[in-house]
């Protein structure tokens, strides 16, 4: 399966702030009642956007100045919480390709790269500078490039680290793992055929 | 050198290594249940590819499973969408469902280890972060997303990367009162919510050792909450007892070589730790959360805190948001804090021991007026087991509605969920935001005890008080 690589990412960003955003908070769970992720485009941190009512609660993602945003700046253990892959599918459904955070949740960040939406990490203070500038200059252009290491844009540049095998397999355009997985049937039939299986016998 | 059990169990299962570096990782069980599964199949029939190995796979609805009224069909039409994809998807590709009329549905976690599927020295994926679970028994078992359950349905294979090990030891013995669930808090407290990324837990010391099957399994569970994708503990003489005549155990002679077998995996004494964190027993206090994230607990004779003595400004930052939703003034004492529903079930404190511990505390007490109480086993075979032993029996007598299997107000994704700004005393996992399907919705995340402390005063109480625990 031809896969595209993912090298850098460029455009505007968008702050979602906090430490321990978990995915409850990125996709409430009432959304999760579907049996396709067709239908997520637009669900990202709803009730994080929304009132009951369904009136704004002036979350920056709804800013018109930040529309059109394809990068999330985010805080600490970003992800953290449940395995549903409906939170990394409706953040890119909802036209995100990159998140920059402090940390991410483990769960969170192979969900992500397995579908190809980066996550990178940057330090504490070069994150505040970002986001800063971005909500002051909220046209900013910024670039995620996973080849350099690099968060820049015209005024500024941090380094960012990501998990080198994600990184592998996002620039090479091996982000989706099941192809390789089906290279090695021999090794698996025999690793099968060995290691118990649970049955009523 | 020694190796810890999770060396030993990803080098047993090592198909190789990928080109991008990661471990090519073969899984010996995978759990499905109805929402993370249908969107796999999907991506599995657009590749035109079949199940590998159906007879590693095993499946239980459990998240939408209403436990009122089980009559099919189910009120909530997407309900009705979601278990009749699970259904289709196991039956043409030849999987085992543990559905609804067997009598052995129940929330995946509590299903697995009650079968005897989940055995020591397994790789175990499920798309469910409470996978960790399963490490109580001595396997490595992690919560995965859906592309990955869909390679593993193509695959019987996982692209991973080895996680550091870290051993929580907690020591010493825990005072009366305090539990399974106040142990895991207090690790989560102590570590952080974010303390574990990176690592699995091994979970040992004397505490854990003499701790039962479902205390393990409840502590396990939380792994996650910590942030370590797995939490294990080391199989031994309770463990086998544990699994010893359970339906999917081997049976006979194989039953002595899987026991030889399964010794084989636990960690050598000389095992080599990427960190060790030592936990004295007696500072753990039965312990209630007061924010929107489970590192956010107090024990019972302590007070909210005070954002201003946050040792740094992320931490101001976060307490501060937590009370606001909270609606907590720091320096209440959590003591006293009226609650408006209690919750006991969940696959964190859903099993025969918690409704056990509970029901003899029970006896003669009433829930206090006002209070809508919830008792929900986490399996069919739980439920049929506390109506055998009259538990269920006392639950209802106290006032509690007694329900039926399944996850129910641990996640709001069928028809229990709090209403408005309700405050829960409840013994699952999570105090998130709208976790309990009301957005302002609040959670306190406690012990089966101290639950039903809470239920039979009103209010966040202290277990021994109310019960006379202290002897």
């Amino acid at each position: 399966m031809p896969l595209n690589t993912i090298i850098t990412i460029t455009g505007k960003a968008v702050p979602v702030p906090g430490a321990d955003m978990d995915t409850d908070r990125i996709i409430p769970s009432r959304f999760l009642k579907c049996i396709t992720f067709d239908e997520l485009a637009g669900t990202m941190f709803y009730d994080e956007r929304f009132n009951t009512d369904g009136s704004t609660k002036h979350h920056p993602i709804d800013d018109p100045a930040h529309a059109g945003a394809c990068i999330i700046f985010g805080g600490e253990n970003f992800g953290c919480g449940s395995s549903r892959e409906h939170a990394p599918q409706a953040i890119k459904r909802s036209g995100i390709q990159a998140i920059v955070a402090e940390s991410f949740a483990e769960i969170f960040i192979g969900n992500s790269s397995g579908i190809g939406l980066p996550c990178v990490c940057a330090a504490h203070t070069d994150l505040e500078a970002a986001i800063e500038l971005t909500r002051r200059e909220p046209d900013t252009q910024w670039t995620v490039n996973l080849e350099n290491l690099t968060l820049s844009c015209a005024k500024a540049s941090y380094p960012i680290t990501m998990q080198a095998n994600f990184r592998e397999a996002l620039i090479r355009g091996r982000w989706d793992a099941v192809v390789e997985l089906m290279n090695a049937p021999e090794t698996v039939a025999k690793l099968a055929a060995s290691l118990p299986a649970p049955s009523l016998s | 050198m020694g190796k810890t059990l999770y060396q030993k169990v990803w080098d047993a299962h090592t198909v190789g290594t990928l080109p991008d570096g990661r471990t090519q990782l073969f899984i010996a069980t995978m759990y499905l249940h109805e929402v993370t599964s249908p969107q796999a199949f999907s991506m599995l029939r657009e590749l035109g590819l079949p199940v590998l190995h159906p007879e590693r796979i095993f499946a239980t609805p459990d998240h939408i499973i209403p436990t009122d009224d089980q009559h099919e069909p189910f009120a909530d039409p997407r309900a009705v969408t979601m278990l009749e994809a699970l259904r289709r998807n196991c039956a043409e590709n030849g999987i085992r469902l543990f559905d609804l009329p067997s009598g052995q549905q129940g929330i995946v976690h509590m299903v697995g280890p009650e079968l005897g599927i989940t055995q020591p020295g397994m790789t175990i994926v499920c798309g469910d972060s409470h996978t960790a679970t399963h490490g109580a028994v001595g396997s490595i078992a992690m919560g995965i997303g859906t592309t990955q359950v869909r390679d593993v349905l193509a695959t019987q294979t996982l692209a991973m990367s080895p996680l550091k090990v870290r051993q929580v030891r907690v020591e010493g013995t825990l005072r009366p009162g305090v539990t399974a669930k106040d142990v895991a808090l207090h690790i989560i407290h102590r570590l952080g919510a974010d303390g574990g990324l990176g690592y699995a837990y091994e979970f040992a010391g004397s505490v854990i050792d003499s701790m039962d099957m479902d205390g393990r399994l409840t502590v396990c569970n939380l792994a996650i909450e910590g942030a370590a994708r797995c939490g294990y503990i080391n199989p031994d003489e309770k463990t086998f007892t544990y699994l010893k005549g359970r339906p999917y155990a081997p049976k006979g002679a194989a039953w002595d070589a899987a026991v030889a077998r399964w010794k084989s995996f636990a960690s050598d004494p000389d095992a080599v730790y990427d960190d060790v964190v030592i936990i004295p027993a007696d500072e753990i206090e039965p312990t209630v959360t007061w924010g929107i994230s489970p590192d956010m607990s107090i024990g019972i004779s302590g007070t909210v805190p005070n954002p201003d003595d946050a040792p740094d400004a992320e931490t101001r930052k976060a307490r501060t948001t937590a009370l606001e939703y909270m609606k907590l003034t720091p320096g209440t004492p959590i003591k006293g804090l009226p609650v408006d529903v209690v919750f006991i079930g969940s696959c964190t404190n859903g099993r025969i021991s918690d409704f056990r511990a509970v029901a003899p505390l029970l006896k003669g007490r009433k829930v206090a007026p006002g209070i809508k109480a919830l008792a929900v086993p986490g399996s069919q075979m739980t439920a049929r087991q506390c109506e055998e032993e009259g538990i269920a029996d006392i639950f209802r007598a106290a006032g509690f509605e007694w329900r039926l299997a399944g996850c129910s107000m641990c996640l709001a994704m069928n028809p229990d969920k709090l209403v408005g700004d309700q405050v829960c005393a409840s013994t699952s996992n999570r105090n998130f935001k709208g976790r309990q399907g009301s957005p302002t919705g609040r959670t306190l995340l406690m012990s089966p005890i101290m639950a039903a402390a809470a239920a039979v005063t009103g209010q966040v109480s202290d277990a021994r008080e109310v019960f006379d625990i202290n002897a």
